[in-house]
């Protein structure tokens, strides 16, 4: 077992976990937080991603333990209150979700790409959100919702 | 098109109401439900194709920390637990009836692909049934694979109750008629072409938690179902052989279905059976790599076509010889997906006099094939659409002129077609025009010219589609073989200050129902769509329900809603005559007020709402208090949508790299009730028939093995493998339901592929290239 310290959401949390613990697992199971979603056993869907100190990361590949100390973000931690985050905002406008399972990973992606890269062009997002599988939209819409969610947080 | 009274109501593009759940990490999926005290089951597969089990060793399983049961399938049999049914058979051509053989939810002495479920091993914690699942050891007795499709009649023989490994041979249309045209024609085209086999991939993988209530002597099973009712129909009264009253399913947040979830599978069965044997809630979600193996598989189809065209390039015939790849059991809609579902579509918007067809649906040791978004109607399309362009270049013809002058006339309508559809309305030129435009159709030869100026090979391709949706007429479905009616139930539940519950039979898995159907009963009712709460996916909660597939929540749910709104409004009109003195035919009812025509009284919905829940002044001798009414509509007729989709593509020579450049398509879908939810559909229907034409195949190889088993494998549609899509519409409001409507969420997926594979073939037509499989 490994005591895990780290910030979630913004608020100190601890728990002994096994060593093997999975940061998601830690988030899902652990934190009850279920917005965190698991689509596959192999990094490739992008459905988990959440923020790790700032950087978005498929939290199916890190061990809780290793994200000892880090202030990590989950799609319920990005709204201010009861609003939403402009990239939430940005998706519910652009109908950028259908099933809304790939969406958490979606927009936590989406976020960390704008802030890398605050005008950022169709291509770019296309190529940006290639860590990140939708099997609903045709990624239409979640391109347009991107691009205006950078907009948005560019205000 | 009708205009909504009020700025949420029909025809507007209304931003979703269940979109904030969503977005803020509040959906609610069946992963992320726990119960306590609840124990997991891990399974284990078969690793062979085709087996027989010699010997199970569970021992040290179970033994083994945290494990609390470790069942097979001989616990399975001496329950006398049932297995999945199959929900719609087809007679043979010779009059007999579809090989239907047994399906145990726990292998009984032999497995049949590799994935088939054997094992069940419970415990405290998934990672200890993980574990535990290590220890069990299986003796097998391999046995050859049935893995081709086309060799599969020749193969060793799978089910004892199925020779030749043909579960059905099943034919449509005058042979006689069909082969006439042929012996007459003035030219034959010729084509065969396989439509490739595809996972369906639902980005949350499938789940089941069942908990059983010893007090109640009651089951609660959650589950990843497009249609909850049937799941209970199913699990209840045909594997437990209980009262259905005994088992509520609940389908939660569904997270993507496109066919996969419809059927019911061995996991949550036994899920549900252990949680009874063992008084403990049972949980199991699938990893990737088990959806991969075991959800139903799609499509897998080889066709023969042979197309008959007149002395003038008109069709005067088509014969289509098929094969489809049902795979190791029969499951829920295998057999109707490449008949009932293909054959009648092979007509397509075309005037055809003679058609014939024959379909063998073979046994092979793979998952089991069923209904993937459009079952059989893609297949059917696909076919249909690439011979048209074979046929267009075989005569000299330009694709689009040979379509349109073959296309049925808007004037024939209703149109019988030689496979038994009547085609009640439809007017084909007008979404091929669009479209042609929308690419810009008579540019294409300089952009063709100015690409070969960098060394790229550039092609556009059409497909002019029809597709039969809106699932179905019960009396038609039942002569063809159906064991279930396609009806659809909704309950309209007015609260007494007027807020309006829908309960609806359908199920909503990423098509936003919360919001279209809420739009409908908004518009009728003259009431804020935040005041309409639309309910589904809970057996206890709606009367009844057939689900969602087959692009028919709208046209057969939505319909019935209507028809129970109008009840309601039938019902409210006497009461508020009543309040008014008036004769019920004087009162009117609109933008949410009744008034009495020639007078200025009025009262509001919520007015009436309030005095069927007060009756204090209430016409006792003609009603009964209360405002709630229940619809089951069963419709008339299939709907059909149709339409025009036009793929142009670039290829690099050098890389062999087909890049999808642009695409427009204009579809008739009849009314709108929400455009942007429609064109959500049309983008993620066009994405998978991409992923098909370019993308994504499920590989076996010869041992049976599936090699396609992971993201990392199969290659599905990323971000940057698509452009952006033109979008428009026409509109022929469907004639047999009130609200005009015919469906939209197949459609992409029908009409895609073979625009997408003629571009391709197009672009490589200068290096006499005539033929493409698929993926490209």
């Amino acid at each position: 077992m490994t005591t895990v310290n780290l910030t979630l959401n913004g608020k100190r949390v601890s728990a002994d976990v096994p060593d093997n613990t999975l940061l998601v697992s830690f988030i899902r199971e652990t934190m009850g937080l279920t917005g965190t979603h698991v689509g596959c056993d192999t990094s490739q869907c992008g459905a988990c991603v959440v923020h790790v100190d700032g950087e978005s990361v498929k939290s199916c590949t890190m061990l809780a333990a290793s994200a000892d100390g880090a202030d990590v973000t989950t799609i319920e931690g990005i709204a201010n209150g009861d609003g939403l985050h402009p990239m939430q905002q940005a998706f519910h406008e652009n109908h950028g979700l259908q099933c809304g399972f790939c969406t958490p990973g979606m927009v936590m992606s989406a976020i960390e790409l704008v802030k890398d890269n605050p005008n950022p062009s169709e291509a770019e997002i296309r190529e940006g959100l290639e860590g990140n599988i939708c099997r609903c939209t045709g990624y239409h819409n979640i391109v347009k919702s991107v691009q205006a969610g950078a907009e948005m947080m560019g205000e | 098109m009708p205009e909504g009274s009020i700025k949420d109501g029909i025809g507007a593009s209304v931003r979703r109401k269940e979109d904030k759940r969503f977005l803020t990490g509040s959906g609610r999926y069946t992963a992320d439900i726990s119960r306590p005290g609840q124990l997991h089951v891990h399974f284990v597969r078969s690793v062979h194709a085709h087996a027989n089990i010699k010997a199970i060793r569970t021992a040290a399983a179970e033994k083994a920390d945290g494990v609390v049961a470790v069942f097979t399938g001989e616990h399975v049999a001496a329950d006398g637990i049932g297995g999945p049914i199959c929900g719609w058979v087809v007679t043979n051509r010779d009059g007999s009836p579809t090989n239907e053989p047994p399906h145990p939810i726990l292998a009984n002495g032999k497995v049949n692909y590799v994935g088939d479920h054997v094992v069940a091993v419970i415990a405290e914690s998934l990672e200890q049934a993980m574990n535990a699942a290590e220890l069990v050891e299986i003796d097998y007795e391999v046995l050859a694979p049935v893995v081709d499709l086309a060799t599969a009649g020749s193969g060793v023989q799978i089910h004892e109750n199925v020779p030749g490994n043909m579960y059905f041979d099943f034919e449509l249309g005058d042979e006689a008629a069909a082969e006439a045209a042929l012996d007459s024609a003035a030219t034959i085209v010729e084509l065969e072409v396989r439509n490739n086999r595809l996972i369906p991939n639902a980005m949350e993988p499938r789940a089941a938690l069942a908990e059983y209530d010893p007090i109640d002597e009651a089951y609660t099973l959650f589950t990843t179902s497009q249609n909850p009712h049937l799941t209970r129909l199913v699990i209840g009264a045909f594997m437990l052989s209980i009262p259905e009253s005994k088992l509520r399913v609940v389908a939660p947040d569904v997270g993507g279905g496109f066919g996969s979830k419809i059927y019911v599978y061995p996991e949550e069965a036994v899920c549900t059976w252990a949680s009874k044997k063992l008084q403990r809630p049972i949980k199991w979600t699938a990893d990737r790599s088990e959806s991969f193996l075991a959800d139903a598989h799609g499509r897998d189809h080889i066709n023969k076509v042979r197309m008959a065209l007149d002395k003038d390039n008109r069709i005067t015939g088509l014969r289509v010889d098929s094969v489809a790849n049902i795979g190791s059991y029969l499951s829920a809609f295998s057999v109707v997906t490449p008949t009932i579902l293909h054959a009648p579509l092979l007509s397509g918007c075309y005037k055809i006099p003679a058609i014939y067809t024959n379909v063998k649906g073979m046994a092979t040791t793979t998952a089991p094939v069923d209904a993937y978004r459009g079952a059989g109607r893609p297949e059917a399309t696909y076919l249909l659409e690439r011979v048209m362009d074979k046929a267009a270049r075989q005569v000299g013809m330009d694709p689009a002129e040979f379509r349109r002058m073959n296309f049925i006339p808007k004037d024939a309508f209703p149109y019988q077609t030689p496979v038994a559809l009547q085609y009640d309305i439809g007017d084909y030129e007008p979404p091929l025009d669009k479209a042609l435009e929308m690419i810009d159709y008579k540019g294409f030869e300089a952009r063709r010219t100015e690409a070969a100026s960098r060394g790229k090979y550039r092609g556009i391709g059409l497909s002019s589609y029809i597709e039969a949706c809106g699932i179905a007429p019960s009396a038609v479905a039942g002569a063809l073989g159906a064991r279930v009616g396609l009806y659809e139930s909704a309950t309209v539940r007015v609260d007494p200050t007027g807020t309006v519950n829908v309960f609806t039979g359908t199920h909503s898995h990423g098509q936003g129902h919360d919001t279209t159907f809420a739009q409908i009963v908004a518009d009728k009712l003259g009431v804020d769509i935040g005041s309409v709460q639309i309910i589904h996916g809970d057996s206890d909660k709606i009367p009844f329900g057939m689900g969602s597939y087959g692009s028919r929540s709208l046209a057969v749910g939505g319909a019935a809603i209507a028809k129970a709104v109008d009840k309601v409004i039938d019902k409210a009109k006497i009461i508020a005559a009543h309040l008014m003195e008036a004769a019920d035919a004087d009162v009117v009812f609109a933008d949410g007020k009744f008034t009495v025509a020639g007078t200025d009284s009025e009262k509001g919905f919520g007015d009436i709402a309030l005095a069927a829940y007060v009756p204090h002044n209430y016409p006792h001798d003609r009603l009964e208090p209360g405002l709630e009414e229940t619809a089951f509509y069963d419709p008339l007729n299939f709907t059909y949508p149709s339409g025009t989709h036009i793929a142009e593509v670039e290829i690099d020579p050098a890389t062999g790299v087909v890049e999808l450049v642009d695409w427009a398509c204009c579809d008739d879908f009849g009314n709108l009730i929400n455009p942007m939810i429609v064109e959500g559909q049309v983008h993620g229907g066009i994405a998978q028939g991409v992923g098909q034409a370019l993308l994504e195949n499920a590989h076996y190889d010869e041992t049976g093995q599936l090699i396609t088993a992971s993201y990392m494998d199969y290659c599905m549609p990323r971000a940057d493998d698509l452009p952006n899509f033109k979008v428009d519409y026409t509109v022929t409001a469907c004639t047999h339901n009130d609200l005009g409507v015919k469906g939209c969420g197949e459609a992409g997926a029908i009409a895609s592929p073979p625009a997408l594979i003629n571009a391709v073939i197009d672009a490589l037509s200068p290096l006499g290239v005539t033929d493409m499989s698929m993926p490209a």
